[in-house]
């Protein structure tokens, strides 16, 4: 007899929905508590963005929830910096002292507490916060993360890459992936790819290494590291010779029939002819004069040179476009040895791109209003696609190569079309973004608020953070000459900056949810040292340190006082329209984080003790007028209340008092109930005639700026030729008030080129080519989440060790076999590591994966987790700044326009490490100590208790 | 195969005392010895205890041994059930067998239910032994094992070093006859070229499966592991995955010819050359050297044998 | 009780796709999670903070490489127990706690009568049984009996975890004995095959080949024909005059 089955049990006493927060995809999630545990995590099928699924991260939360790494109280450190010597302290004691600290600095000088948050969810708040405190010394992770992706798209089409568009996977017949292995559209790109392979979509994949992703594509495009922008060039450069360019979609929605003028020397040059309005100016064919570029009437050329009012010459933008990728100087057989690609190869793709857009087009019976009120009675579109990240933008050359794609993407006429790259709201935004970074020399006063955010869009010289010397006012360098875009900030640099006190020493160092001593960091023996680094009176260089973790990383033990937050299911939390949208191309949307369970240790959310510091720091934003706290009902309180401008808050849905408005309205005290009652998530569906060319359709641009995404109704017109990068080649060119320091002007007039091109990446190109003939990357296991992985008891189970990735021939000829131990050489130090080869990498490239190498003693993990022993990190080889040039000045390693970190420019050289046989990785540094460290079990059977009868 | 220490010994216990339990009652189906209550409780005792010890032993590598008892459950369909079952009604004739003979009184000849009592417990010691070849035999999962030639290989090596150790107390007990030492010998000879035949077998034995088939995707080329799906060793990779090198496997073999076959015989038949202590000698010393030798055969049973699913997990083949 | 059911009503299995899996782990942590707590729970885990992390686990995804060179592709293998309908590792087992449901065709192992003599899972080719060491028990892919049938959930979510988890949608659940089953159409359509067919277990889980590769064929260079036509005057003048041809339109 078969034995008798429960088929069906209980599966939970409740379930409860909230946001995934094992990555920055933010997926909605339904909790299944049972006693008051986790029992399971399962995808919301509602929600926009995971629509029901669950990655590999997202469905181990319950070992991340419960993992033995969790901090357990705040911290104050006795010791020595990295020693692990702490006491617990009270939440009292270290919200005073921290208020006793900030509050000192505030009234002293507040750009001297730099507050940088990591993998901040919560800028819109942080960021508020930085700029009540008064300093502009904030950035979160994007600096070193993929402000070059970002960037190059604000400034390029008003939209970018990230998670801020997406292609069109139901309707798209063609899709190029650049440089992704995972990205923070995790979800969304897998259910994509499985459309795409449900529909026989051609998938092609451009990426030295082929894995995840790039093995399911159809064409796996193996090429060497830095040279996409040339590859990208050379589709363009067929394209033109192929005529497969849409003019039309040009002339509608690009500058490219905007005049430029050209007159050598003078301040004006190669800015665009205007008119008395400031319109920008274009030759009419009807008319042959010249007229508004903003007009609908006029029948603009593409080419030709012509007389301004002044007697001036000046030519379209397209022309120029011509002159520099029709040309031979882009032609696949010039770039077919630097990329590692058969001309052949990339000729194939062009003419595949051309054929999707120009012979599968894609018609849709939705009519619809572009801008100038012209009724169009079908949405045609161009189905091809395209999605990049950090392949792409973590090199120095990142910016530009970045823009090249979009270049691409807007010639084969494919942003937000039906079938090509669509728009998530807000996006698209003015080019770039009409928010100046705040912080200018002299704005910066004791006991005040900044003017404005600390970051936003610079559009020439005068909107850079420099004084007149022309030196930074930021900490991190940004918007000064060393990276006048770097509109995310350069989180990468302070520790380093901080220490050599340049431009300026700090006294308060606030960070947040970043692993600063370890992963994030290049160069790691080098940031430990700027950590502990000390004055002649025997001071900390960066005299304090608060930082806020949830568990125990490799940064916490070098923190003076720490902040222990909750986990993700312990608090509230908001995704907001202000911060990282998780909008759908048919509809903005924003988030919640409910707890779902109590903390079982003395932590706080974060957001509440930065909401509570504020208070106690009297901060305007943060207390009213009699001086109380504004929010004693901590994060939610804010979320609810708060209002950055009349009737827009950190949620869109549900706003008035009866919660009947969307955007904007007044605060609704039940807004976050009726979040919950919703799932946790708020989706506002546009109608049918606005869900394409937002750009330039009526209704939509019209919508948009009713609900605060956008300040004018204007087009938004893509900016081929980009006016803001040629105004700093200018004042390089020594015009204007505010010009480069001599040792300055050769890069940005170099640099700032007003059309995409290409350039070797500054590593590789300062080193001598034979010293370190490879490039070393990384890529993200789809199944782990930087550093924060390895503390989960089950993923930890599928990956613990990291090996070197080598091409199987290329091996060979180094006479190295599987799992042999190699020291791997950069110019600033070397790494032993562990082979694994493989024949899907470009022959010039090892790889391994990111952030699996752990230091001692961090994470729970015992001292001997093959994390630590057999695990290695390519930070250590990684230079925060390029190699000594001539001149003496070095400049951090990062992109010259963005300060994007350059992580992927890493050039190696490989030797087998024959003397060394000991079967561990190196380098190694001094375990870390935790205080009162939990004993962690050497068994797990989480489970068990859920059994029927079990107690 | 993951060598477990609990099964080697089991089965080379419980084959042994099977083996000495079939030559007692073999000898007392022919009155070929003299009926002694003392000698009879001995040989009794050790085969029994022999048998015991190696079951009590197998359950020691069970998960749940206080459920082995719902082993008895399946002999409908599972050759491990079949030899518990077996196992247990071996003892009825033996035990029976064992306590009429020692204590029966009566002359030499054996009485005719003893004779009946004898057969039975022969019967249910050969069975007992190729049901425990069968639980190998049977998996297809593993070519070292998937063969006929197993089960009667576990026969014969448990009657014979069986008999080794009935030589060995007939000695003890100076009954031992000149034919015993021609039959042990004999059974000795057997064993050897079972076991040589058994190797010649193996290492013609094709491969079951490649990373080819096992993956289904051969016909689209050479298939290598690329990313291993975990990050140490799980539970397959430890009991199935367990391999010796090439050059081992070699010593090994001769190691076992050497003392599982080699020495015993020449133990053995030092009986006909010298006097009753070196037949008493060397008969121990068969015994000593038969055990170790099958001890290791055993071992290089299980550690030489491939398992199928190593192929998804690098192995070319298996 | 081991002897298999002549023949079963169903035969649910999972589809799984090697065209479309990416090897993200989902289906492996799902697994994990739901079957922890579930009919098998728990799934213990040793070491599992230690220097040798290792646990049991109902589902595993390997990656493979195939061929040589730039000819060579990638394949992401997900493995779990196939319920095939025809095995040892039932057969085998002296007490009867492995088991083949005559309803479905589902492979089980009853917790509460399993020895944990570990011989069924030297019986399974594809390595889907996993012994626990703490617990003493064999464990294998139950395909979320507990979820499947279960009254609890809501209709659309009576699927295996792991299918529910899926971001590429490259696992499917369902009858792979009924022809007319949508997984059924999808294996005779997509040419789906059995593991290891010469073992005779006949699997009732099915794997779908990666697609033949687009575009692979070698590329040639554009033909003259695709080009513009060549008419006086440099390339751009060329170029110019094609663009100001298709404004005028
Ligand atoms: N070699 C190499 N280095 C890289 C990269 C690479 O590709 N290659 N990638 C770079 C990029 S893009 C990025 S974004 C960075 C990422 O690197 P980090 O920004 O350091 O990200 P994590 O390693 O995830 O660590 C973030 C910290 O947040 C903590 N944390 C986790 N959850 C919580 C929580 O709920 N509250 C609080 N307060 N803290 C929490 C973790 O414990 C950890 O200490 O790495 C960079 N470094
Ligand atoms: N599972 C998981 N998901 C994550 C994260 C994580 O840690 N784990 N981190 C999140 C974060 S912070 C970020 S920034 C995103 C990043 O998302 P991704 O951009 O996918 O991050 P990487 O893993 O750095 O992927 C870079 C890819 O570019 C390739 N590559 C390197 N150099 C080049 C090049 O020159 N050209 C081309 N074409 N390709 C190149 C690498 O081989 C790799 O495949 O992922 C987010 N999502
Ligand atoms: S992608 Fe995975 S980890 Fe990231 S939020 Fe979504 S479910 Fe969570
Ligand atoms: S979840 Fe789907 S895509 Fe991910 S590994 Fe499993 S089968 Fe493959
Ligand atoms: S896959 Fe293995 S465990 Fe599952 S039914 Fe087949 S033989 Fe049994
Ligand atoms: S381990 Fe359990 S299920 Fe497997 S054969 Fe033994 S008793 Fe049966
Ligand atoms: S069906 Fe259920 S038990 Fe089987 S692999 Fe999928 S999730 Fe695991
Ligand atoms: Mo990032």
């Amino acid at each position: 007899m078969e034995p008798r089955i429960d088929r069906s049990p209980e599966v939970a006493d409740e379930i409860k929905t909230t946001t995934c927060y094992m990555c920055a995809c933010r997926c909605g999630i339904r909790v299944f508590l049972k006693d008051g545990q986790v029992r399971y995590i399962e995808g919301n099928r509602d929600h926009p963005v995971n629509k029901g699924v669950l990655c590999g991260k997202g469905s181990a939360g319950i070992m991340q929830h419960y993992a033995p790494s969790r901090l357990t109280a705040p911290l104050k450190r006795v010791g020595e910096r990295g020693s692990g010597d702490y006491e617990e302290i009270s939440w009292d004691e270290a919200l005073a002292l921290a208020t006793d600290w900030l509050g000192t600095t505030r009234s002293k000088d507040p750009s001297r507490l730099a507050f940088f948050t990591g993998r901040d969810q919560s800028q819109s708040l942080t960021g508020w916060w930085a700029s009540q405190f008064g300093t502009p010394n904030f950035a979160a992770h994007g600096g070193f993360c993929s402000v070059n992706m970002a960037a190059a798209g604000l400034y390029t089409f008003g939209g970018s890459f990230w998670e801020f568009g997406e292609p069109d996977w139901d309707r798209t017949e063609y899709f190029l992936l650049f440089g992704v292995a995972e990205d923070h559209a995790s979800n969304p790109i897998k259910m994509g790819l499985g459309k795409l392979k449900e529909r026989g979509v051609k998938v092609t994949a451009i990426n030295p290494v082929r894995s995840g992703y790039g093995a399911i594509a159809d064409e796996w495009v193996g090429i060497k590291p830095g040279t996409d922008g040339l590859f990208v060039a050379a589709l363009i450069h067929e394209l033109f010779e192929m005529r497969a360019i849409d003019l039309d979609y040009l002339v509608r929605y690009t500058n490219a029939p905007w005049l430029v003028i050209q007159s050598q020397g003078s301040a004006d040059d190669g800015l665009f002819a205007r008119d008395e309005e400031g319109n920008p100016l274009v030759h009419d064919t009807s008319t042959d004069a010249l007229a508004s570029g903003l007009l609908a009437d006029v029948k603009p050329s593409l080419s030709g040179e012509f007389e301004l009012a002044d007697g001036r010459r000046a030519v379209p933008v397209f022309q120029l476009l011509a002159e520099r990728f029709g040309s031979g100087a882009y032609a696949p057989d010039r770039v077919a040895a630097q990329t590692g690609l058969e001309a052949d190869v990339i000729r194939r793709i062009a003419r595949e791109l051309a054929e999707a857009a120009f012979e599968k087009e894609v018609v849709l019976d939705i009519p619809w209003t572009d801008w100038a009120g012209r009724r169009h009675e079908k949405m045609i579109g161009r189905p091809v696609s395209m999605h990049a990240m950090r392949g792409i933008s973590a090199h120095s050359n990142g910016f530009n190569t970045c823009r090249l794609i979009h270049l691409l993407q807007i010639i084969l006429g494919s942003i937000d079309c039906p079938g090509g790259f669509r728009y998530k709201p807000p996006f698209p935004k003015a080019i770039p973004p009409h928010l100046k970074p705040a912080g200018k020399l002299g704005s910066v006063q004791p006991d005040t608020p900044l003017a404005g955010a600390p970051l936003g869009f610079v559009e020439g010289p005068e909107d850079l953070l420099v004084d007149e010397a022309g030196d930074p006012l930021r900490i991190d360098k940004a918007y000064s000459w060393d990276a006048p875009v770097a509109a995310h900030g350069l989180m990468h640099m302070v520790l380093n900056n901080a220490a050599k006190q340049d431009p300026y020493g700090l006294d308060v160092l606030f960070m947040y949810m970043a692993n600063m001593s370890w992963n994030s960091s290049m160069n790691v023996q080098g940031v430990l040292d700027y950590l502990t680094a000390k004055d002649d009176n025997g001071d900390y260089k960066i005299p304090k340190i608060i930082y806020s973790d949830a568990y125990f990383s490799e940064m916490v033990p070098y923190a003076d006082l720490i902040l222990p937050d909750t986990t993700y299911l312990e608090r509230w939390d908001c995704i907001s329209l202000l911060d990282r949208p998780i909008s759908e191309p048919d509809g903005p949307a924003d988030s919640i984080r409910q707890p779902v369970v109590k903390p079982d240790r003395d932590v706080r959310p974060f957001q509440d003790v930065l909401i509570d510091l504020g208070g106690r720091l009297g901060l305007p934003g943060f207390t009213n007028e009699d001086g109380s706290a504004k929010y004693p009902g901590g994060y939610p309180d804010y979320i609810v209340n708060h209002e950055r401008t009349p009737g827009v808050g950190p949620l869109a849905g549900w706003r008035g008092e009866d919660g009947s408005q969307y955007g904007k309205g007044a605060v609704n005290p039940d807004q976050l109930e009726r979040y919950i009652e919703n799932g946790c998530f708020n989706t506002h569906h546009l109608p049918d005639g606005q869900r394409f060319f937002k750009h330039a359709n009526a209704d939509y641009l019209e919508w948009a700026k009713s609900v605060g995404f956008i300040g004018s109704t204007e087009p938004i017109v893509f900016q081929l030729y980009s006016e803001p990068l040629q105004k700093f080649r200018l004042a390089a060119q020594g015009h204007g008030d505010i010009q480069p320091p001599d040792h300055h002007r050769r890069r940005i007039d170099m640099f700032f080129d007003p059309l995409p091109f290409w350039y070797a990446p500054f590593e590789g190109a300062m080193l001598e080519d034979g010293d370190y003939p490879l490039h070393a990357i990384t890529q993200r296991p789809m199944h782990m989440y930087h550093s924060w992985g390895s503390q989960n008891a089950w993923l930890r189970q599928i990956t613990a060790q990291n090996k070197l990735f080598m091409n199987r021939e290329m091996a060979k000829e180094l006479e190295i076999r599987d799992d042999d131990w190699v020291w791997i050489y950069s110019h600033i130090g070397r790494v032993k590591a562990q082979v694994a080869l493989m024949e899907g990498v470009n022959s010039s490239t090892v790889w391994t994966w990111n952030a699996i190498g752990k230091r001692k003693g961090a994470w729970a993990l015992d001292d001997d987790a093959p994390e630590a022993t057999r695990g290695f990190l390519l930070n250590h080889l990684i230079s925060e700044l390029l190699p000594e040039r001539d001149g003496g000045y070095r400049y951090s390693n990062s992109d010259p326009i963005t300060g994007q970190a350059a992580w992927y420019d890493l050039r190696v050289r490989i030797e087998k490490a024959d003397g060394d046989t000991a079967d561990e990785s190196l380098p190694r540094f001094e375990p870390l100590r935790r205080p009162n460290a939990p004993v962690t079990p050497d068994t797990l059977t989480f489970g068990s208790q859920f059994r029927e009868g079990a107690q | 195969m993951h060598p477990a220490y609990s099964v080697i010994f089991f089965t080379t216990a419980s084959g042994a005392g099977y083996g000495l339990l079939c030559l007692i009652a073999g000898a007392i189906l022919f009155d070929a010895v003299p009926r002694s209550t003392s000698f009879g409780l001995v040989v009794f005792a050790l085969a029994l205890g022999l048998v015991t010890a190696g079951l009590l032993s197998s359950t020691a590598h069970l998960g749940r041994p206080e459920r082995a008892w719902r082993a008895f459950s399946q002999w409908r369909t599972s050759w491990l059930s079949r030899e518990g079952v077996m196992a247990v009604i071996t003892y009825v004739p033996a035990g029976l067998l064992a306590l009429s003979w020692s204590f029966g009184g009566g002359g030499d000849s054996a009485t005719a239910l003893e004779r009946v009592l004898a057969v039975l417990a022969i019967l249910g010691s050969l069975v007992t032994l190729y049901c425990t070849g069968m639980i190998y035999a049977s998996l297809k999962t593993i070519r070292h094992w998937h063969l006929g030639i197993v089960p009667i290989n576990y026969i014969i090596f448990g009657v014979m070093t069986g008999a080794i150790a009935f030589l060995f107390l007939l000695n003890l007990f100076g009954v031992a006859g000149e034919g015993y030492v021609w039959v042990t010998s004999l059974l000795i000879a057997v064993g050897l070229v079972a076991k040589f035949l058994y190797w010649t077998k193996v290492d013609a034995a094709p491969p079951v499966s490649t990373a080819g088939n096992a993956t289904g995707l051969g016909h689209l080329g050479k298939v290598r592991p690329f990313e291993a799906a975990h990050a140490r060793r799980n539970f397959v990779m430890r009991e199935m995955g367990y391999t010796v090198a090439r050059k081992h496997v070699a010593r090994l073999r001769n190691i076992v010819f050497l003392l599982a076959f080699g020495l015993p015989l020449l133990g053995v038949l030092l009986g006909l050359v010298g006097g009753t202590i070196a037949a008493l000698f060397g008969s121990f010393f068969a015994l000593v050297t038969a055990a170790v030798g099958i001890f290791v055969e055993r071992w290089l049973f299980f550690a030489e044998a491939e398992h199928v699913v190593t192929t998804y997990y690098g192995a070319e083949a298996a | 009780m081991t002897s298999l059911p002549q023949t079963t009503e169903k035969k649910l299995g999972l589809v799984i796709d090697l065209d479309t899996c990416v090897g993200c782990q989902a289906c492996v942590t799902s697994c994990k999670e739901w079957n922890t707590g579930g009919y098998s729970a728990p799934l213990s885990d040793q070491d599992p903070y230690g220097a040798d992390p290792h646990g049991t686990w109902l589902n595993r995804v390997h990656a493979y490489e195939i061929g040589e060179g730039a000819r060579s592709q990638a394949v992401h293998f997900p493995r779990s127990c196939l319920h095939c309908e025809e095995p040892d590792c039932v057969t085998v087992c002296p007490t009867g706690a492995s088991y083949k449901r005559a309803e479905d065709g589902i492979v089980l192992v009853n917790p509460d009568t399993c020895i944990g003599c570990k011989l069924c899972s030297w019986a399974c080719p594809y390595g889907a049984r996993e012994y626990d060491y703490e617990v003493g028990v064999m464990r294998k892919c139950t395909l979320c009996v507990d979820r499947i049938y279960n009254e609890n959930l809501p209709e659309e979510d009576r699927v295996p975890a792991c299918v529910r988890a899926c971001p590429t949608g490259a696992r499917h659940f369902g009858d792979t004995g009924d022809p007319e089953s949508d997984v059924s159409k999808l294996v005779a359509e997509r040419g789906g095959y059995d593991l290891m067919p010469e073992m005779g277990y006949k699997p009732q889980n099915k794997y779908l080949p990666p697609r033949p590769r687009q575009n692979m064929k070698p590329a040639a260079p554009v033909e003259e024909a695709q080009r513009a036509p060549t008419t006086a005057g440099s390339a751009l003048e060329r170029l110019f005059s094609w663009a100001d041809q298709q404004l005028s339109r």
